[in-house]
């Protein structure tokens, strides 16, 4: 599983794309997020639980066969904007952001979203982020610096990151609607 | 459209120093810029940023004059750029321009403070003058003690501060950077963009910098993407800056 990936906002954006069981969630959840290792059952429908309770996401009637939990799954209203939010919104810049960031643009692309928009303005808040931390290199002490610069690096990594992306996300997009 | 040549076409600036409306330019079947605007307040510190190929370098080449655009318009300070003549474009990028680019600038023979003066003697400015107030700027880039040396024999980042004291000598209105720090060391280039922007904040000068590299455009106030010859806002919109 990706580290600082948010299972419930990425469950739910798998359900912005269509209506699904738990079991399809956790399969496309698996061959996009896992990263050789699967998000567990049990976390899955705790999560959906959690999800309807809160009103994000409605279980239909229970459906005849095997397993645990035969019920469909759609995403609500309420569900739907705070995935949007997530989804719009750049992440506050910090290091170590490319998870996140890659869940973003894989769903985006799932979803044909503008995801070269979003890498865009994460780009433009990582640069706003480096412009502060650049100024504080300017006007403080050493030990200002060599932390400022502890953080340029990190951001710059991400950035790098971030372009290498963008020039991908073609070939990205073809193998994501692909699977 | 009436001919500029001889009776520059003049408007209203709106505090843009400099504008690139619309511009198109191609070389050969490679089209670099395809419809990019944008405009640049006075005193702002701009990094044009974008993947190789892009076209941002090409942008600031139209907006120095130095290549005309096939379409579209180039306004500086409140003066249709793209339509003067090669006279009149060669004095203002001498009078009111200044140039940084990444190497190649300076002259090897000559010495530091000769390279420094140059352009006041260009200029037609007395040597005198010229060489005392290239002295001026030796303290200021930290380069005391080099004026007599030959450029030949500098390291890369004393030779890049030669050359920001030579674009800047002649009190240039827009200073134009072009990877200034792209064959230096990364202790080496902060200095010099740390001098870079220092000095243009007190000589109140506008700066376009070209930059692909994150920590240099992180100097600037503003920075704005380049990508397939247009400029591309934040949200990812083609955008036409000012107008």
């Amino acid at each position: 599983m990706l580290t600082g990936v948010s299972v419930p906002l990425t469950l739910l954006g798998l359900l912005e794309r269509e209506p699904s069981h738990g079991y399809d969630l956790k399969r496309d959840y698996d061959t996009f997020f896992g990263r050789g290792k699967p998000l567990p059952f049990g976390q899955v429908y705790a999560t959906l639980g959690r999800l309807a309770r809160d009103g994000k996401v409605i279980g239909g009637q229970a459906e005849p066969g095997d397993g645990p939990d035969r019920k469909r799954y759609a995403i609500t209203e309420l569900g739907a904007s705070e995935f949007d939010d997530w989804l719009t919104q750049p992440i506050e810049p910090e290091p170590h952001l490319q998870t996140v960031l890659f869940s973003k643009v894989v769903l985006a692309l799932m979803l044909g979203r503008p995801a070269e928009a979003y890498l865009d303005a994460q780009r433009a808040a990582h640069l706003q982020r480096m412009r502060e931390l650049t100024k504080i290199k300017r006007t403080g002490g050493l030990m200002d610096a060599l932390l400022a610069d502890h953080g340029l690096f990190h951001l710059e990594a991400d950035l790098r990151w971030i372009d290498v992306t963008s020039a991908r996300l073609g070939a990205l997009a073809e193998m994501v609607r692909a699977t | 459209m009436t001919s500029s040549l001889t009776q520059p076409q003049v408007h209203r600036s709106d505090g843009f120093l400099i504008e690139a409306r619309d511009v198109y330019r191609s070389f050969g079947q490679t089209q670099a810029l395809a419809g990019a605007s944008l405009a640049v307040p006075r005193g702002e510190i701009l990094a044009l940023m974008g993947p190789s190929g892009s076209g941002k370098s090409t942008l600031l080449h139209c907006l120095a004059g130095i290549f005309p655009p096939d379409k579209g318009e180039i306004w500086f300070d409140g003066e249709r750029l793209d339509t003067l003549s090669d006279t009149r474009r060669t004095e203002l990028r001498r009078t009111a321009f200044g140039f940084v680019f990444q190497f190649g600038q300076l002259v090897p023979e000559l010495t530091v403070a000769d390279n420094i003066a140059l352009p006041l003697l260009l200029n037609k400015q007395s040597r005198k003058s010229a060489y005392a107030a290239a002295q001026a700027w030796l303290p200021r880039l930290e380069l005391d003690g080099l004026g007599g040396r030959r450029t030949g024999e500098l390291s890369g980042g004393q030779a890049q501060r030669v050359a920001l004291a030579r674009a800047m000598v002649a009190k240039p209105k827009l200073l134009f950077a072009d990877e200034p720090t792209g064959s230096l060391d990364t202790l080496t280039g902060e200095l010099v963009m740390d001098l870079m922007v220092s000095t243009a904040r007190e000589e109140g000068a506008t700066v376009v910098l070209v930059t692909h590299d994150a920590r240099v455009a992180a100097y600037a106030d503003r920075e704005v993407m380049v990508r397939d010859g247009k400029i591309i806002n934040r949200t990812g919109a083609e955008v036409e800056v000012g107008r």
